[in-house]
């Protein structure tokens, strides 16, 4: 029986020295894969090599050798010693291999969970190994499967919903005060990577304009060339506070650079327009005070951090409900591999050649009325002959095959050509 | 029973389960409507047109606008209620809406269900015209200002929680503050005037039938308390930049006002406005 393995590293078992000397460069993913499909026990193969985990999936009819050959390859292939690289590599075969793949797909291993670029990077690498040709038929569909369930995982649960990065939480907090952030205008004071970060998300949000100002005239001055925006000498930032909606402070200063007396005044410039104030700095830029005049509301770096850690618990909450997902499509999938085995093939195949059998009998005897049992008993022997013998040449060829690479393909045929995939055809529709 | 008080009941139905519908949508730490907010909002519309078969058939049952005794009102204002709501729907799609609004139509048609239903004949000195013209605008204006209070509580919930940074499930359905203080100002820009040409199309009737256009009677006084009150709101809204908690409070307190207005001065005070006064001798 074909069966899936799992050999592989990631970054909850390797540091980024051991990751980065194992990743196969996306320019040339030809060699490793002809020379991984080559591998004498290995039926079927996939690199996966994302800058957090290297995977390879394989299909193969004899599990045990086929783990050692690509433990060995990757080694191998990298120029690492084997030993060096073993204490890194997990491996895994059958229902743990489908689980392992699918909660990876699912988002449910990576560092955040439910990021959503590992998806495309695994829908990448499969374009990679159709492209030459070393995924067959098993691989084929068990990849198809991780994607639908992945889809499912993040339309049935809210994985990936909310922000878990800092920049992004104060973006989904701007849209709850402000509705849409079109025609918003952002105000830099100082510059610091969140800070920039956080109004590039604005803007692709649809804000219209940044202003910039630090105490250091070129550095706003270059910084505003950056975000198309303008700059304002430092001097004169208070003065054009209240034409902003949205202030980002960072700067180093020792003191509070806004006071409550001086925001109460901008609001009251601003017709109690409402603003969001983010404060990075450490120490804090702003007087906390602010938060409490009305149509301002003040976050400092550790209210978002308090926002993203209660994003990141609700969506371990929510990892719970995709295994349970998950758990229900591994009995899918392996109910389908289990039955494209030879045995079952061949059951299968008696049953279907029994079936047609019977009916034409039944058909028979109920036209010739007048037969006696000893003909009724001669016509079944004729017909149950002719099955078998009819039916030999097939079993044999399957069974001469179970082994072998091109096993799977001789009971795909067969499955097809007798149409004896109607357990399939049931999942394919739930598939679309 | 008469078919009036079966279509009532019925609606009542409709309502309620739209209602535990829309309650048990908005509980999910979601952004957006599910299935359950979905078939809420249309067992809402078949509960509407029901309500306007209901209203219908006391009509013609009856001979007049049946808003003359306080089960009728409460129908009448529930029925205004959900019509407004789903004219809001269109434009904002918004369950969270539903979920506020119609535990309110639900309690104003469980009072009227306990109010007793039986018609009395009509004081012909009150047979007008004005009668349909005066208590449709006076509810309309209720209405609206009900959606009014509703957006004002989710405001000052949704404010409550992003100034303390501590969030419910509720925050991610509530709309932003953006949202729910443009209700507040929609509601004010159609509400005002409909109450203010309510309150004028009353006294026009009061003169057709008492010979006087003012006579400072409890519900008249209420009436125009609130007035006062939205028109404050509305001024300040419109020229000192009054907004977001600030309205909401007063959409809160005026909507109090009306309640008043409606049910406490009927019930506690008595006067020409009471149901006694609108029966015929």
């Amino acid at each position: 029986m074909m069966n899936i393995i799992v050999v592989g590293l990631s970054h909850k078992t390797a540091p980024v020295e051991i990751r980065e000397r194992v990743a196969f460069a996306p320019t040339d993913m030809g060699r490793p894969l002809h020379e991984m499909r080559a591998l004498p026990a290995v039926a079927e193969g996939i690199i996966v090599s994302t800058c957090n985990r290297v995977e390879l999936y394989a299909g193969t009819h004899a599990p045990e050798a086929c783990v050692g050959q690509l433990k060995a390859f990757l080694a191998a292939y990298h120029g690492i010693p084997a030993e060096q690289l073993e204490e890194h590599l997990y491996d895994y075969q059958g229902e743990e291999a489908i689980r392992h793949v699918f909660r990876v797909s699912s988002s449910l291993d990576s560092m955040v969970i439910g990021e959503p670029q590992i998806l495309g990077q695994i829908k990448t690498a499969y374009g990679y190994a159709a492209e030459h040709k070393t995924v067959g038929s098993v691989l084929n569909r068990f990849l198809h499967k991780a994607f639908s369930v992945a889809k499912r995982v993040r339309t049935e649960t809210d994985i990936a919903s909310n922000a878990v990065s800092v920049s992004f939480a104060a973006v989904e907090l701007a849209r709850k005060i402000f509705g849409s952030l079109d025609g918003k205008k952002v105000m830099l004071i100082g510059a610091g990577e969140m800070c920039e970060l956080a109004a590039r998300h604005f803007l692709n949000n649809g804000a219209a304009s940044v202003m910039v100002t630090n105490r250091t005239l070129e550095r706003a001055v270059k910084l505003a060339e950056e975000f198309q925006g303008q700059a304002v000498p430092f001097e004169e930032f208070p003065q054009r506070l209240h034409q902003v909606d949205i202030v980002l402070t960072s700067t180093g200063a020792p003191n509070f650079i806004l006071g409550q007396e001086k925001m109460e005044e901008v609001i009251r410039q601003r017709k109690n327009k409402p603003m969001f104030l983010i404060d990075i700095a450490v120490p804090r830029d702003i007087d906390p005070k602010v938060n409490k005049i009305d149509n301002i509301y003040l976050y400092d770096v550790d209210d978002l951090q308090g926002v993203v850690q209660a994003n990141l618990k609700e969506r371990q909450k929510e990892a719970k409900k995709a295994e349970v997902i998950i758990d229900q499509e591994i009995g899918q999938f392996s109910r389908w591999l289990e039955n494209r085995d030879v045995v079952p093939t061949i059951v299968a195949l008696r049953k279907k050649f029994e079936e047609i059998r019977q009916g034409e009998l039944r058909k028979t005897f109920s036209n010739l009325k007048d037969l006696g049992p000893k003909e009724r008993q001669a016509i079944e022997a004729l017909t149950a002959a002719i099955v078998n013998k009819m039916l030999h040449p097939p079993t044999s060829v399957l069974k001469q095959n179970q082994e072998t690479a091109s096993g799977s393909d001789y009971v795909d045929a067969v499955r097809t050509l007798f149409d004896l995939e109607i357990a399939q055809e049931e999942d394919d529709s739930e598939l679309s | 029973m008469s078919v009036n008080i079966l279509l009532f009941k019925i609606t009542l139905l409709f309502y309620s389960v739209a209602t535990v519908l829309y309650l048990v949508d908005v509980v999910r730490r979601k952004e957006k409507a599910g299935k359950t907010g979905k078939a809420a909002r249309w067992i809402l519309v078949g509960g509407f047109a029901l309500h306007c078969a209901t209203l219908l058939a006391r009509y013609l049952e009856a001979g007049y606008t049946p808003v003359a005794n306080l089960h009728e009102s409460l129908s009448f204002f529930a029925w205004t209620l959900v019509g407004i709501f789903l004219l809001f729907d269109i434009r904002y799609r918004m369950t969270v809406l539903g979920a506020f609004s119609c535990p309110l139509a639900v309690i104003l048609m469980l009072i009227g269900s306990t109010a007793p239903t039986a018609m009395k004949e009509l004081n012909p000195a009150l047979d007008s015209w004005w009668f349909p013209v005066h208590v449709t605008l006076a509810f309309l204006g209720n209405a609206v200002f009900t959606v009014a209070f509703v957006a004002g509580v989710m405001y000052l919930l949704q404010e409550r929680m992003l100034k303390s940074k501590k969030f419910s499930a509720l925050y991610y359905r509530l709309p932003s503050l953006d949202v729910l203080d443009s209700i507040n100002y929609k509601c004010l820009s159609f509400g005002f005037p409909l109450m203010t040409m309510g309150i004028i199309s009353g006294a026009v009737w009061a003169n057709s039938a008492w010979g006087g256009y003012w006579r400072w009677d409890p519900k008249e006084t209420w009436a125009l308390i609130t007035w006062f009150l939205y028109a404050a709101l509305l001024h300040g809204r419109l020229t000192v930049g009054w907004r977001g908690r600030r309205a909401a409070i007063f959409a809160i307190i005026g909507f109090l006002c009306l309640l008043f207005t409606f049910l406490g001065v009927n019930l506690l005070l008595s006067d020409l406005h009471s149901f006694k006064a609108m029966e015929g001798p």
